[in-house]
């Protein structure tokens, strides 16, 4: 119990940290009176910003992060398996030995169809 | 009795905080000494003896830069996103122990000794709760980049959201080898367990795939590709200055020691010296300071190794990037989790 009331604290005192930077930056920082909009615009090297920033992106990301939400949480049920292994014993190997059977066929499976190619046309 | 307690946790939060701030601050001093001597330069060698000033130089001049909103800003989330990052990365060291503690006699009754962890929370799952919070730095880059309203920063934000799922899969996958072998998910079981040989030596190939890893999760050469420069500027912090801009860069190099002390733990023996034999009969209750001495120098000698492959490897290419976290570091790790499994059954 100890230790989660460590956590908090410590919790606590960085986030006090991190905002009280913020706030001792703002105090003292140079506020420059009248501001040139060129200043503030986006940077885009030099140039004037074209269009909006919040572009289009490949999908290849979308498919990248829906992957990883499937084999996140398979992989969250070895942590408890591999802890109780060995009162286990041979029955729970097999039954894993199952499980990343079917888990590495999702993988192959993504793997033919090319979702985790980067350089797809 | 509680309070007590209490009292000695905040002074050692205290000099937690202070220690990891100094060592951020020491760190970029470092790796600017230490990559000006491999490029055969001299690096930042003007403010105080060998340049030992330099890092205090630099937080005056962040404090007192002027701050720069970029115009269609999401301010909120633009302000919000290094605070998070920084309080992320800072909080997964709360429970990496560096040493067995010590008994003192200092408050009160004389023969009652309170015993000092030298930790902050000794949690029974301490392992999990470094993932989770590590994999929680995420966000911070990617509101940062989103909310920035620009083209490099928002790239740069997606690409590392991408690349740290990828590979936060593989070093979750590697490190079961490691629970396996000790048994539990503690921190400080899994450094006990190493009393007779670390877990470098029947784990090296979770290991191999652990240190990618976590040079992918950190961001840091050769995979630094949220921040490549020729391609994105400065990836999702091109648009941050001042204070918020120095908060990202602490944040990525207190992720390193998290990073670094997480490797010592798991695989370099913790504070054992040797790889094999343990303390070698030397007293540690006598000796308590030992052990955090041997942790964090070999914390320190991660952390050398972490900027000596910085200006030692080229930048990888995106696509080989997630070629090799998917291709080749999961199927390894799958391989070493059914290996070392095996072995527990049938040895």
């Amino acid at each position: 119990m100890v230790s989660y009331i460590n956590l908090l604290i410590f919790f606590c005192l960085v986030l006090l940290f991190a905002v009280g930077t913020l706030v001792l930056s703002k105090l003292v920082r140079y506020i420059d009176p009248n501001v040139n909009p060129v200043k503030v615009a986006t940077y885009e090297c030099g140039e004037d910003p074209v269009g909006d920033a919040r572009i289009r992106f490949p999908v290849s990301f979308y498919l990248i992060a829906l992957i990883f939400v499937l084999f996140d949480v398979e992989a969250a049920f070895l942590f408890p398996w591999i802890l109780s292994l060995s009162k286990l014993g041979l029955l729970a190997f097999i039954e894993m030995l199952i499980f990343l059977t079917i888990l590495f066929l999702g993988w192959f499976y993504a793997f033919k169809k090319g979702d985790l190619k980067w350089e797809r046309q | 009795m509680l309070w007590v307690e209490i009292g000695i946790s905040v002074v050692k939060i205290a000099l937690v905080l202070f220690v990891v701030l100094t060592l951020v601050a020491y760190l970029s001093y470092a790796e600017r000494r230490i990559s000006a001597f491999i490029q055969d330069r001299l690096g930042p060698n003007r403010v105080g003896p060998f340049g030992l000033l330099q890092p205090i130089a630099d937080g005056l001049k962040f404090i007192f830069k002027e701050d720069i909103i970029p115009e269609g800003a999401n301010k909120p989330f633009y302000i919000l996103a290094p605070a998070f990052s920084l309080v992320t990365a800072i909080i997964a060291l709360a429970v990496i122990p560096i040493g067995y503690g010590f008994n003192t006699t200092f408050f009160g009754n004389l023969n009652e000794p309170i015993h000092v962890s030298l930790q902050i929370a000794d949690i029974n799952a301490g392992l999990l709760y470094v993932l989770a919070i590590t994999s929680l730095g995420v966000y911070g880059i990617v509101l940062g980049g989103w909310s920035s309203n620009s083209k490099y920063s928002l790239l740069g934000g997606i690409r590392s959201a991408a690349q740290m799922i990828s590979y936060e899969l593989s070093l979750g996958l590697s490190i079961i080898g490691v629970i396996a072998i000790a048994g539990s998910l503690r921190l400080y079981d899994i450094i006990d367990a190493q009393a007779k040989v670390w877990f470098l030596i029947p784990q090296c190939l979770g290991f191999l795939v652990f240190m990618v890893s976590s040079f992918a999760e950190t961001n840091r050469l050769p995979f630094d590709l949220p921040e490549a420069e020729p391609e994105l500027v400065a990836g999702y912090h091109t648009e941050y200055s001042s204070m918020k801009f120095a908060m990202f860069y602490m944040a990525e190099y207190t992720n390193m020691i998290t990073a670094s002390a997480l490797a010592v733990c798991l695989f370099l023996g913790g504070w054992f010296p040797l790889p094999f034999g343990g303390w070698f009969g030397i007293d540690i209750e006598k000796y308590w300071y030992l052990p955090p001495i041997v942790f964090i120098a070999k914390v320190f000698l991660m952390l050398f190794f972490f900027i000596w492959v910085r200006w030692t490897l080229p930048r990888f290419r995106y696509d080989q990037l997630m070629r090799l976290g998917w291709k080749v570091l999961f199927p390894l790790a799958v391989l070493n989790l059914i290996v070392t499994s095996a072995i527990i059954v049938f040895v």
